[in-house]
């Protein structure tokens, strides 16, 4: 299941939905990423994104990761628009069996959402607005997959 | 006519997120070389391929892809999710 939203979400509340949601599962792992807070030097996060390929290419990750492993569920929540320092990006949720493929499926959906979802992160600093830019080594960390 | 969507610094180098354009152009590139040959805020977008990525009906492609049949094209600076 894919939500995107501007709205802030309650992590809490959607782990105990999740697991509600996940069956047979043994194990289930979860990932926030956050704002980071530099320490008053950013103001907020703007996120951009592309609607219709946003869903259609998370959709084929979480396709793929179904394919590599036995996932009873999994989740991915990722908010656009405008973020404040601290708060909640996104998070992933993975059910399986055993916590091994519960722990990749959400590494491999990471690794993915990081550098083929299309979104992009605007850091709107006390200096000025800058474009975040993408990491030599997250587009490397696909190759382990 | 294809549309031509802009996302993130591309958008705001060309100054509008979509627009309608006329193409002869049998590729991604040659529908870039057409848009550079416009206006400078073009050539400032297109300034760097290398770094630019681009999407063809949503779907990532690559600038020596055809654009025969496609309906939307979509260029923006590589992906920062998560």
């Amino acid at each position: 299941m894919l939500r995107l939203q501007q709205a802030a979400f309650d992590p809490g509340a959607e782990t105990t939905g999740f697991v509600a949601r996940a069956g047979a599962a043994g194990a289930v792992v979860t990932f926030m990423g956050l704002v980071r807070d530099t320490g008053g030097t950013l103001a907020c996060m703007e996120i951009e994104h592309y609607p219709g390929m946003t869903e259609r290419a998370v959709a084929a990750m979480m396709d793929q990761a179904r394919a590599r492993w036995h996932l009873t569920a999994a989740l991915v929540i990722h908010r656009h628009g405008r973020l404040n320092p601290g708060e909640a990006i996104m998070m992933v949720a993975c059910a399986a069996l055993h916590r091994a493929e519960a722990f990749a499926a959400a590494e491999f959906l990471m690794d993915y959402l990081k550098s083929r979802a299309p979104f992009w992160k605007k850091e709107i600093g006390v200096g000025g607005a800058e474009w975040v830019a993408a990491r030599d080594a997250d587009e490397a960390a696909l190759g382990r997959w | 006519m294809i549309d031509v969507l802009y996302f993130a610094w591309v958008r705001e180098r060309i100054g509008v997120p979509r627009e309608r354009v006329a193409t002869t152009a049998a590729t991604v590139a040659g529908l870039v070389a057409e848009l550079v040959a416009r206006e400078e805020r073009y050539a400032l977008a297109f300034s760097d391929l290398a770094g630019l990525r681009v999407a063809l009906d949503q779907e990532l492609a690559s600038f020596d892809a055809p654009l025969a049949g496609v309906r939307e094209v979509a260029f923006f600076p590589p992906m920062t999710g998560g």
